[in-house]
């Protein structure tokens, strides 16, 4: 049965981008605050059983986070939906990385600049293990950006080709730019189709 | 998330099964073609469960393994079993990301900026 030719289901399109860093930079808030659903998350929130084996600075007010990966949804248009796809922060979900990034539009690496080294592995991992272009955006936790964004680049030793910006988890639009950057980059690492593809469209 | 806790294990569903007939990504969107009550009443519980949750909208893989809390893999392979009967409808994903679908993100994206 020719199911997909039913005009009451046209064929959507979705993309996906991922939305990484270390534990407790900000991933969950990210997604959340453009989303158009709750975050979704596909496991349980850490509880206090687990504080011993996923230690939080003892400075920073969380009380929950990610076990496993939370996802958002944005719709883009009638036939084009978002999903913003958090990674799991901790070392012992790596291997799910490689599962999540399949097929990304781009990732979205959060770091804070009070732990940096916390947003090394993931840097480390689009650098050298993944394909998808990937963006490194400082989280102005307070607002503020604290150091300049010259200064992050060169302790992140982030070479020249990987854009770096910076951008208010909390804010909606601020993430919506830092997403718009990503799609741009991705964008100037995918080749522009020859005319006569895009009108076969 | 409301934690359910399924009567059978994940293999009884997937009758050991791990891998899928086309790759079903955790965005990748599912919906149903046509909505058919008799069919669905005679699914197991868990198929029953994500054929309902994707009847009215299409929902990602992703999605639907969290709102039935069947695990991804289970979901996965649930959700082919029910396409390669024509059940669900796979919104076939661009494997590759081709620049079209960028020029809708960046301008979609740029209205919410």
């Amino acid at each position: 049965m020719a199911s997909a030719s039913l005009p009451d289901s046209p064929l959507l399109t979705s993309a996906k981008i991922v939305i990484a860093g270390g534990f407790g930079v900000g991933k969950t808030t990210c997604v959340g605050s453009i989303s158009e659903i709750p975050p979704v998350n596909t496991e349980a929130w850490m509880t206090a059983a687990s504080e011993t084996v996923d230690r939080l600075d003892p400075g920073i007010d969380k009380t929950t986070t990610t076990v496993a990966m939370d996802f958002g949804r944005l719709t883009i248009g009638p036939d084009l939906v978002l999903y913003l796809f958090g990674t799991p922060g901790q070392p012992r979900f790596w291997p799910m990385w490689d599962d999540l990034c399949r097929g990304a539009v781009g990732a979205l690496v959060l770091a804070d600049t009070r732990d940096l080294a916390a947003s090394f592995p993931a840097v480390n991992y689009f650098e050298q293990d993944s394909d998808v272009p990937f963006v490194v955006c400082v989280n102005l936790f307070d607002g503020v950006l604290h150091h300049p964004l010259e200064d992050v680049r060169a302790a992140l030793a982030l070479p020249a080709r990987v854009p770096l910006t910076a951008c208010d988890a909390r804010d909606p639009s601020s993430v919506a730019r830092a997403l718009l950057t990503v799609v741009e980059h991705a964008m100037s690492r995918t080749p522009r189709p020859a005319a006569g593809a895009l009108a076969a469209r | 998330m409301q934690l359910r806790y399924w009567k059978v294990r994940p293999y009884v569903l997937t009758a050991g099964r791990t891998r899928t007939r086309q790759p079903l990504l955790v965005h990748t969107l599912v919906s149903v073609p046509y909505y058919d009550a008799v069919f669905a009443a005679g699914l197991l519980p868990e198929a029953r469960s994500l054929y309902e949750q994707a009847r009215r909208t299409a929902r990602s893989v992703a999605e639907l393994s969290a709102v039935c809390g069947i695990s991804l893999g289970v979901t996965r392979v649930v959700v082919d079993d029910l396409a390669a009967t024509d059940r669900l409808l796979v919104h076939t994903d661009h494997d590759n990301v081709d620049f079209r679908l960028l020029e809708r993100l960046r301008d979609g994206l740029r209205k919410l900026a």
